[in-house]
């Protein structure tokens, strides 16, 4: 069973997850963050590796990231970081990456480097299901690992299904066709795609990301699914507030 | 027989290709890629896409025997006249054919992104022609010194859209573009190069092959023989390079010669020479050989040439290196702006500055006399000027 799954027999309700960019808003930052987000009941935490062309991401993540990279943020670093809170940090982490970063560090390599962390969920917006059947999905069985794939309005019945199949953590429905960002409410579309995902009875548990930014958005989304992602919202507050204030984004969400 | 430069079923050449692509552009992805041969071949598309090839665009192009340039190289060179195109570059090829596969696929809306500004301008071109919207995504640094390119797109009609992140050069723009599609599954991803997810690279490619199909017919014409000894095409994306290349890539007896952009030099830290400085690697959702650091982070590369500035190179480009098939040479700054103001004094020509790239290997070759080599003129150098005439005041 993996450290989701385990998640999700203790609760399975209103999950709340909150990603973050590693090295931002100061390099060290990264520790800081997962202990503030762990101390403010946050139920798991998608941890950002910072790249320099994140197409799936808007343009709150990719300027994160962009600083963050000015900061001089790494992947050894970033797994150096995880390792120093491996012993306390009792959080499911989910790292999201894209596929190059992988692909130049060494495949076995960087799945060595995560199961190290303790860590045993990827999000890697841009590995498509074809590439995951072809060649990662053995190498991910190796290290013990597990992939999440995004699902969007446009997902066909057919394909979910088979997400579905391949699932062991969580699938991440896209809550609309587009990138990463607060968009502040959820449209009666979006609402009609999560009824017919929801009527679906997937075996999988869904948690629900992009556009999510506040109490209101969660709560409508935990409606529909098991739980919901808050990303860009989060940057922009850490962004102007700093990691010192956390709980002043987090408490009112989940009270 | 099946040629090996054609992609696989996953859209690989060798282990270059592929459609590297978030689930959310998935569909538009498939759409195309179930439907993009069958409207090539078929008989409806071919009568309109010659038609307008031939009416509007003002194919074929003229093979040229540049004498004066063959003389002082002791070669016969021929250029191959993209630049006499409608909108003065081989970049018209590719629009009108896809505007056409987008029509059939019941689009409206156009997006596309621009380096030096060529294919924005086909691109916008050919929505004008069709009235169809159009968006163009340029490289806040390209909308600089490509600024005639931006006057032409905005009298055609399209909004063309700053990128401003990164290098904000032709990479910066397609992730733009790419980011914009992805938000707007509606739209038409209408690319410029051979690049992209496939099977972008693959349609592309097959639509710049009237390049090369007509090179066949013009030099047995003139020469005899189908097949010249070397082509010579520079490459930033590779499409102009995968038109000029295309029907003579399984004959072996033809040299193929890519030229790169080395900017400032291929090791002074300022340069777009991919294959040389690149390793395997992703971006805009194929898998190529990519200027990155250590933990894969897209490095920005440098030309004095907006349409070269390009960290990464078609798939189908990354297998002909690879296997060998085409030779990779490059060009500095300075030596292309030599060898356009050499084409433009002996033949009266002034080309693009990227096309100065494939011209300026000229000088490095060891070529024998009676050697036919046809340079792929790609396109003219009037969006240029600015950057030619400060050339020659310094």
């Amino acid at each position: 069973m993996n450290s989701i799954q385990k998640l999700f027999q203790k609760k399975d309700q209103n999950l709340l997850s909150i990603y973050f960019t590693c090295g931002f808003p100061e390099l060290n930052d990264t520790t800081k963050v997962i202990s503030e987000l762990e101390k403010h009941g946050v139920d798991f935490i998608e941890v950002g590796l910072p790249y320099s062309d994140p197409l799936a991401d808007g343009p709150t993540i990719q300027e994160s990231s962009q600083k963050a990279l000015e900061n001089g943020i790494n992947l050894d670093l970033i797994f150096d970081q995880l390792m120093t809170i491996k012993a306390t940090n009792k959080t499911p982490l989910v790292l999201m990456g894209y596929l190059n970063q992988m692909l130049k560090y060494g495949e076995d390599k960087f799945c060595q480097k995560v199961v190290d962390c303790g860590i045993d969920t990827l999000i890697i917006p841009d590995l498509p299901m074809v590439e995951f059947e072809n060649h990662y999905q053995q190498l991910f069985d190796k290290y013990g690992l597990t992939n999440v794939f995004l699902i969007t309005p446009n997902t066909e019945e057919e394909r979910i299904r088979k997400i579905d199949s391949y699932t062991k953590a969580f699938i991440y429905v896209v809550a609309s066709s587009s990138i990463t960002g607060a968009k502040g409410e959820i449209s009666n579309q979006q609402i009609d795609y999560f009824d017919r995902i929801k009527a679906m009875n997937l075996k999988s548990k869904l948690i629900i990301g992009f556009g999510i930014s506040d109490k209101q958005t969660f709560h409508t989304a935990c409606k529909y699914a098991n739980g919901a992602i808050i990303g860009s919202a989060f940057i922009k507050n850490v962004a102007k507030n700093g990691v010192d204030k956390i709980d002043a984004f987090i408490t009112p969400i989940i009270s | 027989m099946k040629s090996k430069f054609q992609p696989d079923e996953n859209g690989y050449f060798g282990q270059y290709g592929g459609a590297f692509i978030p689930e959310l552009l998935y569909p538009n992805v498939k759409e195309l890629e179930d439907n993009y041969i069958q409207i090539i071949e078929s008989e409806e598309f071919q009568t309109e896409y010659k038609s307008l090839l031939k009416d509007y665009v003002g194919r074929p192009t003229p093979l040229y025997l540049a004498k004066r340039l063959s003389e002082k190289y002791g070669a016969h060179i021929y250029l191959k006249r993209e630049d006499l195109n409608h909108t003065g570059a081989h970049k018209v090829n590719n629009t009108v054919g896809q505007i056409l596969i987008a029509q059939k696929l019941g689009k409206t809306k156009i997006i596309a992104e621009t380096g030096a500004g060529q294919h924005g301008v086909a691109t916008a071109t050919v929505c004008a022609l069709m009235g169809l919207e159009c968006t163009v995504f340029m490289g806040e640094k390209d909308i600089v010194r490509q600024a005639p390119n931006v006057a032409r797109m905005k009298m055609l009609g399209a909004k063309v859209v700053p990128a401003t992140s990164g290098s904000k050069t032709l990479k910066d723009a397609t992730n733009e573009a790419i980011r914009y599609w992805i938000q707007h599954p509606d739209t038409f991803y209408l690319i410029g190069s051979v690049v992209g997810p496939h099977p972008h690279p693959d349609m592309v490619a097959r639509l710049q092959a009237v390049i090369s199909e007509e090179m066949k017919w013009q030099l047995k014409e003139k020469t005899g023989k189908e097949n010249p000894d070397t082509i010579i095409a520079c490459v930033g994306g590779g499409s102009n390079a995968a038109g000029a290349f295309y029907h003579y890539m399984d004959d072996e007896e033809v040299e193929l010669i890519a030229v790169e952009a080395a900017g400032l030099g291929v090791n002074s830290g300022e340069s777009a020479a991919t294959s040389q400085l690149g390793e395997v690697g992703i971006i805009h959702g194929s898998k190529t050989i990519l200027m990155q650091d250590e933990y894969g982070q897209i490095e920005e590369p440098y030309s004095i040439s907006a349409g070269l500035d390009y960290p990464g190179v078609g798939p189908l480009h990354a297998f002909l290196y690879e296997s060998g098939r085409a030779k990779f040479m490059n060009a500095t700054d300075k030596e292309a702006l030599a060898a356009a103001y050499e084409l433009t004094k002996i033949e009266g020509i002034i080309p693009a500055l990227e096309t100065a790239h494939a011209l300026a290997v000229l000088p490095k070759m060891d070529l024998k006399k009676d050697q036919v080599v046809v340079i792929n003129l790609s396109g003219r150098g009037d969006k240029d000027l600015d950057i030619y005439s400060k050339y020659l005041e310094e």
